[in-house]
């Protein structure tokens, strides 16, 4: 690779041919106003329409000035980040966005937390000096996300995750000139598109052009409500990312001190979506040797392989992409509904309270899920199995109103019956994590053997799709596994044109998996938070006694006291689902 | 300098036919490709669309990279307010352009061209089918593999950047590239591609029929051969008329004006305006180191009577750009709207006078941190016509 030498603010820097002016200067610890720009590295994640023009700079010899995002170092080139012209250009361009937004900073739900904000901060704007016009366009509420659009900047980040990461293909530029905005074809609402929810396009935004629906007010109310018993569930890959907001360091496992927060809130009981977790590894994993031993008893109705089906964004992307393939994934539903089911009626008996009585809120990492708890076929007379579910950002929210110091409070444990979990249960919110606890279950139950060692590296890591061959004594059990619904796409197009010869394949709509959800703490467009985030679920999950579902005790005595066995009538009517044909349909 | 040495020259070259197309195409297609292009830059002709690129060189730089396939593009999306020459090119001599892109074909190595056209020009589409027909089977004929496909715009003025065609071709929005990479290197499906004009390829048709040095004899230094102008406004006689490069507009308003002309908008909205006063010291032509003003243009000649108001004529442009600016660079997006709710704004009385030197200076701050041509040069027209019209601005 050729090398190139060129002058930064007077200061020289080599670097590799092909980098970037920005990230040129990056290297000589320069840093140039951003805003539409954003790199996620090593998950080949990368907007840079050299849009917004904010990190303009001044190149000599060139007439106007040079996107740095965009431009291309040349050999020789001299370059002034801060020059008059430059600075002028970057305020100019700033001002002329504010001209366009909102100043409702105060009351707005990004406040704190808006890139936006920050850079007129970092550049110190006191005054916008084009006032003009401001758009005005409708707010699109769906049963997960709120578009505001008038905070739309056209940075095109959620469009890049949405239709180059997702292949969901719904949010798109539209309109031209002052007019242009991103949004779903013909300027519909999300809920009449085929959006799955998966919250990406939140997750990138710099403003407040798309939030979650926030729940929060509505659980303060069942909180408040004596006649109530509220109980609580916490998805794990909320407890790896939930310090962030109180800012500690990403990777800070913080399970006891988000119970104790969970306590003082004044939820009932604190429960697990690990024990949910390991109830769905009984679930599927025996779905999967079901199917598996049909298979090879030579039963070619058999489908495989088996898809798992945890992830809600996911369920409702194959039901819409690809409808003729619902037969395959699991029938397992997700734990968060597993465990809305189990608490409402299970666990209603156990504590002798009526369902209309009992309120299930779940703490998730995820914005889709507040739209899976509203699915209709989640609900008993119009009853959902779980009432609320909100995001890691909304319990962060809660928890300051609340007047909790999070980060000195005490550890404290989940309550039982419904709060054990094992190593299995935790690594469901890292790619790769179901497939690995599926795994662990399914080895020892088909085998008969015990496993000598549960950790399974070749499931583990960040690469898009990954695939791994785990020999079940002397059966090459083939999986396969997809983060990010655009390499879940090419996973599935392999099925249906019959290329794929996996048994069991593991399907996230993050990229990298829960732990990469929508509705976690920003990211900000730093990717090594994801990272930090994936090695604490696997230190909980090495840190725990019991790592495999099957040896859950309460699992156990669920299954004892309630259910039955995996796969019984019971455990179908409660545990299980099914998919629909979404693809004709245009929901509202 | 302040008078005009150049005498307004009508010429016709672009729309003589004498249906020597056949010969003209043959007879280049005999001859070495480095000997074509070295012909093109010696006539110095440059490119008609209005940013003159030399087009010479840009075919040399096409033929240059390495690819398997390169393209040859015609830009026929002709929607500068005020132009309309390219519409009479195609309908009266489609097979000088025709002819045009297979030379072209021949010395880039390319085998398929295309022709953008503008949606309003759906018209067209029919009777360039049909010379298109008549021009591939004649290529059949002589053993000569090129075929070309009309690709029909949808109305977007942006997408006659060569960049943000391309795009659209490609069934994306129709939104410009960064650049570099240039069309050269990197252009209609990543690969290398000539877009040209339409009128610039009929003057590369000049140049295989009668040689670089006819068409160089022509015009002035830096602004050689014709031009083809498409007059309207404040004229008795509207119209389109090839010129010689390199005139005063002293001597155009002479010719074309009623006797009344206060102003001239020389190369559309996107182009200047020339108040009374200038006339005589600016030339028609690419700018050059000639003293005086030269202003190119892509053939648009707008004349403006005393009747007429300034603050319409730029609120006007002002409304086409804020409309047309495809929205994805925030100077264009937000800056046009801003500039033309800023002159509303100067006009009520509800911002003071001085406010318009603001919004110059944001027209400037546009002009070099726009992503393409259409945000770059709003300030042409906008600081033309407030400083000269400032009065007109405010009262």
């Amino acid at each position: 690779m050729e090398m190139i030498n060129l002058t930064i603010d007077k200061k020289p820097v080599v670097v590799k041919e092909g980098t970037t002016i920005l990230e040129a200067a990056a290297e000589i610890g320069i840093k140039v106003p951003t805003l539409c720009h954003m790199k996620l590295h090593d998950m080949g994640i990368e907007n840079k329409p050299g849009g917004c023009r904010v990190c303009v700079v001044e190149v000599e010899g060139r007439r106007n000035l040079a996107p740095s995002c965009v431009t291309k170092v040349e050999e020789g080139m001299v370059i002034s980040t801060s020059s008059i012209r430059a600075l002028n250009a970057r305020r100019t361009v700033t001002e002329l966005i504010l001209s366009d937004h909102p100043a409702d900073c105060l009351t707005c739900a990004k406040s704190g937390e808006c890139e936006l904000q920050d850079l007129a901060q970092e550049l110190g704007i006191r005054e916008i000096h084009y006032k003009g016009e401001q758009s005005q366009y409708r707010e699109d509420t769906s049963p997960a996300i709120i578009r505001d659009v008038n905070k739309c900047v056209m940075c095109r980040r959620c469009e890049m995750m949405c239709n180059e990461v997702q292949t969901v293909g719904v949010l798109s530029a539209v309109n031209r000139g002052f007019d242009a905005v991103v949004a779903p074809a013909f300027e519909m609402n999300l809920d009449h598109s085929v959006c799955t929810y998966c919250g990406q396009c939140v997750a990138v935004c710099p403003t407040a052009a798309l939030t979650e629906v926030d729940h929060t007010g509505a659980v303060i109310r069942a909180l408040s409500d004596p006649s109530k018993t509220v109980i609580v569930q916490t998805a794990p890959a909320v407890r790896a990312a939930l310090g962030e907001e109180f800012n500690m360091e990403a990777g800070n496992l913080v399970t006891g001190k988000m119970v104790s927060a969970l306590r003082q809130l004044g939820f009932d009981y604190i429960f697990d979506t690990d024990f949910a977790a390991d109830l769905t590894i009984m679930e599927e994993g025996t779905e999967l040797l079901n199917r598996l031993s049909k298979h090879l008893n030579g039963d070619k109705d058999v489908k495989l392989p088996i898809l798992t089906s945890c992830c809600p964004a996911w369920v409702k992307f194959f039901e819409h992409q690809f409808p003729d393939m619902k037969e395959i994934p699991s029938t397992a539903r997700s734990p968060q509904q597993m465990f809305g089911a189990i608490a409402k009626n299970y666990f209603t008996e156990k504590i002798n309270v009526k369902r209309e009585d009992l309120v299930v809120v779940s703490i998730m990492p995820c914005v889709a899920k507040k739209y899976e708890s509203a699915r209709d076929e989640f609900a008993h007379e119009g009853n959902p199995d779980v009432d609320y579910a909100i995001t890691t950002r909304e319990l962060a929210s809660l928890i300051k109103l609340a007047n909790i110091e999070f980060k000195s409070l005490p550890e404290e444990d989940f309550d039982q019956p419904l709060g054990e979990s094992t190593g299995a249960g935790v690594i469901f919110g890292a790619t790769g994590g179901v497939i690995e606890a599926a795994v662990r279950t399914a080895y020892e139950v088909y085998t008969g053997k015990g496993l000598e060692k549960v950790d399974f590296e070749e499931l583990r890591g960040m690469e898009g799709i990954r695939e791994a061959t785990i020999d079940f004594d002397g059966l090459d059990l083939r999986i396969g596994i997809a983060h990010g619904l655009g390499n879940a796409r090419k996973l599935l197009e392999d099925i249906r044109s019959g290329k794929s010869n996996f048994h069991a394949i593991e399907i996230m709509s993050c990229p990298g998996g829960c732990i990469g959800g929508g509705g976690q703490p920003y990211h900000h467009g730093d990717a090594s938070v994801i990272r930090k985030r994936m090695e604490a679920i696997y230190r909980e999950d090495a840190n725990k006694t019991i790592r495999k579902s099957h040896e859950n005790p309460y699992i156990l005595k669920l299954y004892e006291e309630f259910l039955g066995e995996p796969m019984s009538e019971k455990a179908h009517h409660l545990l299980h689902t099914a998919y629909f044909d979404r693809s004709n349909k245009i929901e509202s | 300098m302040t008078t005009s040495h150049y005498q307004l020259k009508r010429v016709d070259l672009i729309f003589k036919n004498e249906n020597d197309w056949k010969q003209i195409l043959s007879r280049s297609l005999k001859r070495d490709q480095t000997d074509i292009v070295n012909s093109l830059i010696s006539s110095e002709l440059k490119g008609r669309g209005g940013a003159g690129f030399p087009t010479g060189l840009k075919w040399k730089l096409t033929a240059e990279q390495e690819a398997d396939t390169r393209y040859i593009i015609c830009n026929a999306d002709e929607g500068e307010p005020g132009t309309f020459k390219d519409r009479e090119i195609l309908s009266q001599v489609p097979l000088k352009v025709l002819t045009a892109m297979a030379v072209c074909g021949y010395v880039i190595g390319a085998t398929e061209g295309f022709i953008y056209l503008r949606g309003e020009y759906k018209f067209l589409e029919k009777p360039l089918n049909n010379a298109i027909k008549e021009f591939e089977n004649y290529c059949n004929d002589i053993g000569f593999h090129f075929s070309i496909k009309i690709f029909m715009g949808s109305g977007a003025y942006i997408c006659g950047e060569e960049t943000a065609l391309m795009e659209s071709m490609e069934g994306h929005r129709g939104e410009p590239r960064n650049k570099p990479p240039y069309p050269t290197n990197n252009g209609y499906l990543g690969k290398p591609t000539v877009v040209n004009n339409v009128e610039t390829l009929v003057h590369t048709y000049t140049i295989f029929k009668y040689g670089a040095k006819k068409f160089k004899d022509l015009g002035v230094q830096y602004s050689r051969g014709t031009k083809l102008f498409s007059i309207s406004g404040d004229t008795p006689i509207p119209g389109i008329y090839e010129l010689e490069l390199g005139m005063s507009l002293q001597d155009f308003v002479d010719e074309f004006g009623d006797g009344d002309t206060k102003a001239v908008q020389v190369g559309g909205a996107s182009g200047f305006l020339v108040p009374r006063k200038r006339f005589a010291e600016t030339i028609i032509g690419y700018k050059g180191k000639l003293t005086g003003i030269s202003l190119p243009t892509g053939g648009s000649m707008m004349l403006f009577n005393s009747s007429r108001s300034m603050f319409n004529v730029l609120n006007n442009y002002l409304d086409f750009f804020q409309e047309e600016s495809c929205g994805q660079c925030t100077p264009c997006r937000v800056g046009c709207q801003q500039l033309l709710k800023g002159i509303h704004a100067v006009k009520r009385g509800e911002k003071h006078a001085s406010y318009l030197k603001k919004l110059i200076k944001l027209s400037e701050t546009m002009e070099y941190t726009a992503k393409c041509g259409l945000g770059q040069s709003v300030a042409n027209s906008f600081s033309s016509i407030v400083e000269n019209f400032w009065e007109e601005m405010v009262f």
